[in-house]
């Protein structure tokens, strides 16, 4: 075996020459057009049960197979797609629309301000996530808007954490201390300078956190706390699977398989804008 | 001095705590309906009564005077009672650990061995097939919910080979595949720090000096980059011991054992709030140790930052 280390640094590539990011993409878009176009690709609907056909295996005439009541698993994961997309992200929108005002705040003003925030956000960070979201949802009551709620409240405070950092490296930069000498207000300098020139890391970490909050909210529906019974959510149709996991065990390895490509897509796609953004 | 660090440190960790504490208070008092309403209200009790018992829980005192109160109990690990079960939370929680801690243990050992070998692995090879390798292994590691693998493990193993029993607990057989699902999914973000973590020091100047005096590479690598980086590898394992909180509650959802997290789901289904607060401010006690045990440790065994901190 040679002992050479390698010690140069790899350089950046944009994103459009990673074929892993691009892959993530595509798989991501996919993801969100077969949820979007499923009433299309899909008339029958994720109820339509036909209990001759129970617990088909894949290929018999069915793509992915059946569940116990006849349901196509095909179906139901298209259909699926818009609580278990739509709660990831409305949660990223969540932990977004808290963490990013608190972060950019925090490390554009400095001074008191920010050691206050910052120490409240470390305070929040120091606790385990999911049990943060368990406790939010026991607070609301079960139910997929408030696993939705929890798992962004959850993810706000990293969010914060990266947008006071990426805040903090823009405001010390020439350009910007040149428009706040010209006498532009701290509002305006913010949103039109430091903000724009923040916003690739702060979109990388959002992609991260995607993966987070999609794992962790199926995780809640996997458990019985979020989406009622029946609810084609992809956590809720794994949990539905366990039963018959011996006989059937393409109902819950769909669903599982579809979630964990679309967790991996927007790690990888995160990893991927981080990679992009490396040079400094 | 050091002194001061920890003094710092216990200090930050008891800000912590309260905050968690008071949260899970607040969170009580946010929630809708009244306890003592839901205790009562199946069995038909009258209004007096139901105004009776929420004297008796001391719902009716002013807000500060709760509060007060709450903290009191807590102080004397007073976890308060299950409105479910009538019975006190601490001792419910106490009959839970020990099937909780073996799962978390045993998944820390895999997740750290299999994280910290990925993590080594990549950053001594960095930008080579292997760092690809080890990478794509830990992302697959992180991506993977518990739930499926969990599934998928049990499938394998259990229904189709037979090797090991699904689900259950009772011997050391039973927590092979629960340990190694947990440790897996565990390992993926030590393996990413810990490969971070070592690139890092690899770019030390003392590093590169002993490359120039020409000591071999693998002496470089023990003794110059491993040894300094095994107090962040220890950081880097305590930080992970929220993430493993939570993937044991879904763990031993998948694999029907006792613990911690059944507790909590039951507890959050039948809205069993001083459970449910009782689970959260002893898992943030448990966390905020567990920390607070690793930066202490890292503190002592780093003579650097021994110093800085002096």
């Amino acid at each position: 075996m040679s002992h050479v280390i390698e010690w140069s640094a790899r350089p950046s590539r944009p994103l459009l020459h990673q074929p892993v990011a691009l892959a993530s993409l595509a798989w991501l878009v996919l993801a969100v057009l077969g949820t979007v176009l499923s009433p299309l690709l899909a008339p029958e609907g994720p109820l339509a049960a036909d209990t001759t056909r129970s617990l088909l295996p894949p290929g018999t005439g069915s793509l992915m197979g059946t569940d116990l009541l006849g349901r196509q698993i095909s179906t139901r994961l298209l259909w699926g797609g818009r609580w278990t997309l739509g709660m990831g992200f409305l949660g990223l929108a969540i932990a977004v629309g808290l963490g990013l005002p608190t972060g950019l705040a925090a490390g554009f003003l400095g001074g008191r301000i920010e050691s206050v925030t910052m120490q409240s956000v470390d305070a929040l960070l120091a606790f385990p996530g999911l049990l943060l979201a368990m406790a939010v949802v026991a607070v609301l009551g079960p139910g997929m808007a408030s696993v939705a709620i929890a798992v962004g409240l959850a993810a706000a405070p990293a969010y914060a954490r990266v947008a006071r950092s990426a805040a903090l490296e823009v405001r010390t930069q020439p350009y910007v201390e040149a428009v706040r000498a010209l006498g532009g207000s701290a509002w305006r300098t913010l949103i039109h300078h430091v903000l724009p020139n923040a916003a690739a890391p702060l979109a990388a970490f959002a992609a991260t956190q995607l993966g987070w909050i999609l794992l962790n909210s199926a995780a809640l529906n996997f458990l019985g706390l979020g989406a009622p019974l029946g609810v084609p959510e992809w956590g809720a149709m794994l949990d539905e699977g366990q039963g018959y996991l011996r006989d059937a065990p393409w109902v819950s390895a769909f669903p599982g398989l579809a979630l964990t490509l679309t967790v991996l897509a927007a790690n990888l796609l995160g990893d991927s804008l981080q990679e992009a953004l490396q040079p400094k | 001095m050091i002194a001061r660090y920890v003094g710092r440190r216990l200090l930050q960790s008891a800000f912590v705590l309260w905050l968690a504490v008071t949260l899970a208070f607040l969170a009580m008092q946010l929630t809708p309906g009244d306890p003592a309403q839901a205790l009562l209200a199946a069995s038909g009790a009258t209004e007096k009564e139901i105004a009776e018992r929420r004297a008796q829980l001391g719902l009716d005192a002013p807000l500060p005077l709760q509060y007060g109160r709450y903290l009191w109990s807590l102080a004397q690990a007073d976890l308060g009672q299950s409105w479910l079960h009538g019975r006190p939370v601490g001792q419910m929680i106490l009959e839970q650990l020990p099937a909780t801690a073996e799962l978390a243990v045993s998944a820390t050992l895999v997740g750290s061995a299999l994280g910290v070998g990925l993590g080594v692995l990549a950053a001594l090879r960095r930008f080579t097939w292997l760092d690809t390798a080890a990478t794509t292994v830990a992302v697959i590691g992180l991506s993977t919910p518990t739930y499926w693998s969990g599934l998928l493990a049990i499938l394998l193993f259990s229904l189709h080979l037979g090797w090991l029993p699904p689900t259950g607990e009772g011997d050391l057989r039973h927590l092979v595949l629960p340990s190694l699902v947990l440790g897996f999914a565990l390992s993926g973000s030590i393996a990413r720090l810990v490969r971070a973590r070592i690139a890092q020091v690899m770019e030390e100047p003392f590093v590169q000096a002993a490359r120039a005096r020409g000591i071999p590479s693998w002496r470089v690598i023990l003794a110059h980059v491993l040894r300094p980086a095994l107090p962040i590898v220890l950081t880097v394992i305590a930080l992970q011991f929220g993430f493993l909180l939570g993937g044991a509650v879904i763990t031993e959802s998948v694999f029907a054992r006792r613990g911690l997290g059944k507790l909590a789901v039951e507890a959050i289904l039948w809205r069993d709030l001083p459970v449910i607060r009782g689970v959260v401010v002893f898992g943030a006690l448990a966390y905020v140790l567990v920390n607070l045990a690793a930066d202490l440790a890292q503190a002592w065994l780093t003579p650097r930052l021994r110093e800085e901190l002096a």
